[in-house]
């Protein structure tokens, strides 16, 4: 395939938006060959989103113009750009929840004023598209009933259903297990060979070097470099995002574990449904080491999370530096666990971590807004707590270095360093850490694994929990395994693999047999 | 109590569901859109007035619906206008538009009519008259069916015909209809209309619309079928037990429907205190007996009746993100 004789599917030239005095994009030029997989990487804010949400007709562009297949189209709005051939699976998907998968195909593009000949003549094609392509969905299936992975599907077929020639995926792997992500991975080199353009946004390296064939790097709203991926490195890409070296491995020295902190027997929890979440759990974890917990999610992590932290109740016995603590009553609330001296960053930020329409420093007092530090007499000592925080963002990078931010304009990197500097900074004996790293960028995920190693060689013991095997390799000194809410497995991280740990998290132990 | 009793406290109860059936189908294409509209109450009353004042003026009660309908109408584009051109609250704008139709009636009526902010009672053609259905006077006497075809189902106003056919209509516009699948994807995820590349503010004004006409409808009723003529604050909380109707109903024409009736009921047996005693066998008070149909509304609202899911973008404006 020559690049002079064939037109490519996308090309843009000059594209430019500002939000206010935002300049979101400048100057972008692109061009995206038929029947390949464009990745396009950059930190979050590096203006990926804006200008896929030009392309399918979101914004308008201050300046610039957009070729499909060679001839200039303009796209004012969303109708205009499926007109074009062109879909779009956003990282939030836009479906209705309450709806079936095959109302969810048809919305938009019915055929009549009347619903039944065209859901019939979906439901037909829909059968085709997925036998296909491998996107195997239940078409009478509610939207709320079904996995994200199959959502996603959802989203694909009903791209495919508007005669998509050109995809674009937003951010696609951030909710999916890592097995969902290589079947993502399988369906777009399916949709390839059938001579689709797909273009790829995110912000992890493997799976640009995975999956795509070209590569474009954003940074600070301007295209930095466009590259074949084959002649790529993730080292040079990553460089090419955040516009310094990063550290792409953990530089870490040997654990010197001490005594153990945190010692955990015959821990039981049951949520509210009845269902028994985790079924005794026997863990510890010594000062000066991390002990990562590796699992698909949805295996009873969060809820140990939540059982260390106060947040629910449960059985069995927990020490902490030797001491017992409450699993129910009243001191099994997370203000008693703050003073015991645990510490918790909490897995889904937005909604346990932060109030997103509270300012920076608010945020920065949660859990410690009886320190003595932040009141004056019966009130709060704003200033002082201001003061703090300006610390802390100082400390952490947390950028734009603005207190009186409301947490929720922060991007998730800042948000999280938030959450990372409020309970870090308080020194624990231990620190309980979900999913540190999720929806995080580059440049931040270096500085958080930073902080939790430094943590750690002061000294002080970590419970890390992450779906990400990546992290919880290069950060662990001991890896647990979690499967239906029990430990499957203790593994050295030096000695161990990720096919290893793989096994373990599917619950298939050495004899063979499935727990 | 015997059966021509029950069968005429049943009349009444088709007759008084009539205006809350409209107001609440106004509500539900409404609120299923994701406009929350408390404002159901003011526009009915609106409407009432100028169905009255225009059917008395012109003599022609269908040129009086047609004036309550865009009284009706105009205060819909005012909601719409606030709530989803400008994003507004929607529950205050509701409650402003109560409060502008509860004062601009009385006061439009006292300076036309100058009796004390009513109109003249209204006569003839001016009123929707009881329609008789074909045969029933002839199928009068036959045993227990033939009371309840001329008692029951017919003998009322084409506007409770109309009201009664709505249920089905709307029902088929939901559920079979393209315009339906998408004013119900509206309500629940705007975004996912949005991207798909329709327009969400054109749908919700639609939707709005349709709330209107038919608030438009359940307003001439009142003054030109089931009283002659409009007096002050005359809807008397139909459009807030509608909204509770539409809650109990959670959403669905049909069951707006018996949810209307049960409103309807208790209603008609507040107008039959003996009854209700003769049957009871105790002395119930009429304050009591009024009350009833606002108690049960304060139960439902109060969420006593189970859980009721709201369409989920309802009340909030749509702002496009990235």
């Amino acid at each position: 395939m020559s690049a002079d004789t064939i037109a490519p599917a996308i090309e843009l030239k000059g594209i430019s938006k500002a939000f206010g005095p935002v300049q979101a994009n400048k100057d972008i030029s692109i061009r995206v060959m038929p029947g390949t997989i464009h990745g396009i990487i950059g930190e979050n804010g590096a203006g990926k989103s804006t200008l896929m949400s030009i392309l399918y007709g979101f914004y308008k562009a201050d300046k610039g113009e957009i070729f499909i297949s060679g001839t200039k189209t303009e796209i004012p709005d969303s109708q205009a750009a499926i007109r074009a051939g062109i879909g779009m699976v956003f990282q939030h998907f836009k479906l209705v929840e309450n709806f079936t998968v095959l109302e969810n195909v048809v919305l938009g593009a019915e055929d009549g004023p009347l619903l039944k000949p065209s859901l019939a003549k979906a439901r037909k094609q829909l059968v085709a598209l997925s036998e296909e392509y491998e996107l195997n969905v239940d078409p009478d299936a509610l939207i709320e009933d079904i996995g994200v992975g199959m959502q996603q599907r959802v989203e694909i077929l009903k791209a495919l259903y508007r005669k998509a020639d050109i995809l674009i995926l937003d951010e696609p792997t951030g909710v999916l297990t890592p097995s969902e992500a290589d079947h993502l991975f399988r369906i777009l080199r399916g949709l390839k060979d059938e001579g689709k353009t797909i273009i790829l946004i995110t912000h992890k390296l493997r799976e640009i070097m995975d999956v795509t064939d070209t590569v474009s790097v954003m940074r600070r709203g301007e295209m930095t470099a466009t590259v074949k991926t084959s002649e790529t490195s993730p080292p040079q890409l990553a460089e090419l995002m955040v516009g310094r070296k990063v550290l792409l491995e953990v530089d870490k020295t040997a654990a010197k574990p001490g005594a153990n902190v945190l010692e955990v027997t015959d821990l039981k929890v049951t949520d509210a449904m009845g269902v028994q979440r985790l079924k005794g759990i026997n863990l510890t974890v010594r000062a000066g080491e991390v002990l990562g917990i590796a699992g698909v999610a949805g295996n009873g992590q969060s809820q140990l999370l939540e059982v260390l932290g106060g947040m629910c109740t449960g059985t069995g016995s927990i020490l902490v530096n030797g001491e017992p603590i409450d699993l129910s009553g009243k001191n099994s609330d997370a203000r008693t666990r703050r003073k015991r001296g645990i510490a918790h960053v909490p897995e889904d930020r937005q909604r346990e971590g932060l109030i997103m329409d509270f300012y920076a420093w608010e945020n920065v007092a949660f859990g410690y807004q009886d320190d003595p530090a932040y009141s004056k007499g019966l009130l709060m000592d704003n200033a002082a707590l201001r003061a703090d925080t300006e610390a802390k963002i100082e400390r952490f990078d947390v950028r734009p270095a603005n207190p009186w931010l409301n947490a929720k304009n922060f991007s998730g990197g800042n948000q999280q360093k938030i959450v990372v500097a409020r309970e870090i900074e308080r020194n624990p004996d231990l620190l309980l850490i979900g999913q540190p790293t999720r929806g995080v960028d580059i440049g931040a995920i270096e500085f958080i694994h930073k902080q939790i190693i430094a943590l750690r060689d002061a000294g002080k013991a970590i419970l890390l929990v992450s779906v990400e095997l990546d992290e919880i390799m290069s950060l662990s000194d001991r890896i647990a395994v979690m499967f239906d809410g029990q430990i499957m497995g203790e593994r050295d991280p030096s000695t161990t693999n990720e096919k290893e740990l793989g096994l373990l998290m599917a619950g298939v132990t050495e004899t063979g047999a499935a727990a | 109590m015997d059966f021509l009793t029950l069968i005429q406290i049943l009349d009444s109860t088709v007759r008084l569901a009539t205006p809350l059936l409209l107001a609440c189908l106004a509500g539900l294409f409404s609120e299923r859109a994701g406009i929350f509209d408390i404002g159901l109450e003011g526009k009915m009353l609106a409407a009432a007035f100028f169905s009255a004042a225009i059917a008395f003026t012109t003599g022609s009660v269908w040129l009086g619906l047609l004036a309550g309908i865009g009284a009706s109408m105009a205060l819909s584009g005012l909601h719409g206008l606030a709530s989803i051109t400008f994003r507004g609250n929607q529950l205050i704008s509701g409650v402003a538009i109560n409060f502008l139709a509860s004062g601009l009636t009385v006061l439009i009526a006292q300076s036309w009519f100058k009796q004390g902010g009513r109109t003249p009672s209204l006569i003839g053609n001016a009123r929707f008259e009881p329609i008789t259905l074909p045969f029933a006077e002839a199928l009068q006497n036959v045993p227990f069916l033939g009371p309840i075809y001329y008692e029951l189902l017919s003998g009322h106003s084409i506007l409770v015909y109309i009201a009664m056919l709505c249920v089905p209509g709307s029902w088929y516009l939901l559920y079979r209809t393209r315009f339906g699948l998408r004013l119900r994807a509206v309500g629940e995820n705007p975004a996912a209309v949005d991207t798909a590349g329709i327009s969400v503010i054109g749908l919700r004004f639609a939707a709005v619309a349709i709330c209107g006409i038919l608030c438009g409808i359940a307003g001439a009723y009142l003054s030109t079928a089931l009283q002659a003529g409009f007096v002050k604050e005359m809807t008397a909380g139909r459009g807030y037990i509608a909204l509770a109707a539409l809650i109990f109903a959670k959403w669905r024409p049909w069951h707006a429907l018996f949810a209307c009736l049960l409103f309807g009921l208790l209603q008609a047996l507040a107008l039959r205190s003996d009854v209700v005693e003769s049957v009871l066998q105790v002395s119930v008070p009429d304050q009591l007996l009024n009350s009833l149909p606002y108690i049960l509304t304060v139960i439902i609202l109060a969420g006593f009746v189970g859980k009721a899911i709201p369409p989920r973008a309802g009340g909030e404006a749509y702002v496009k993100e990235r």
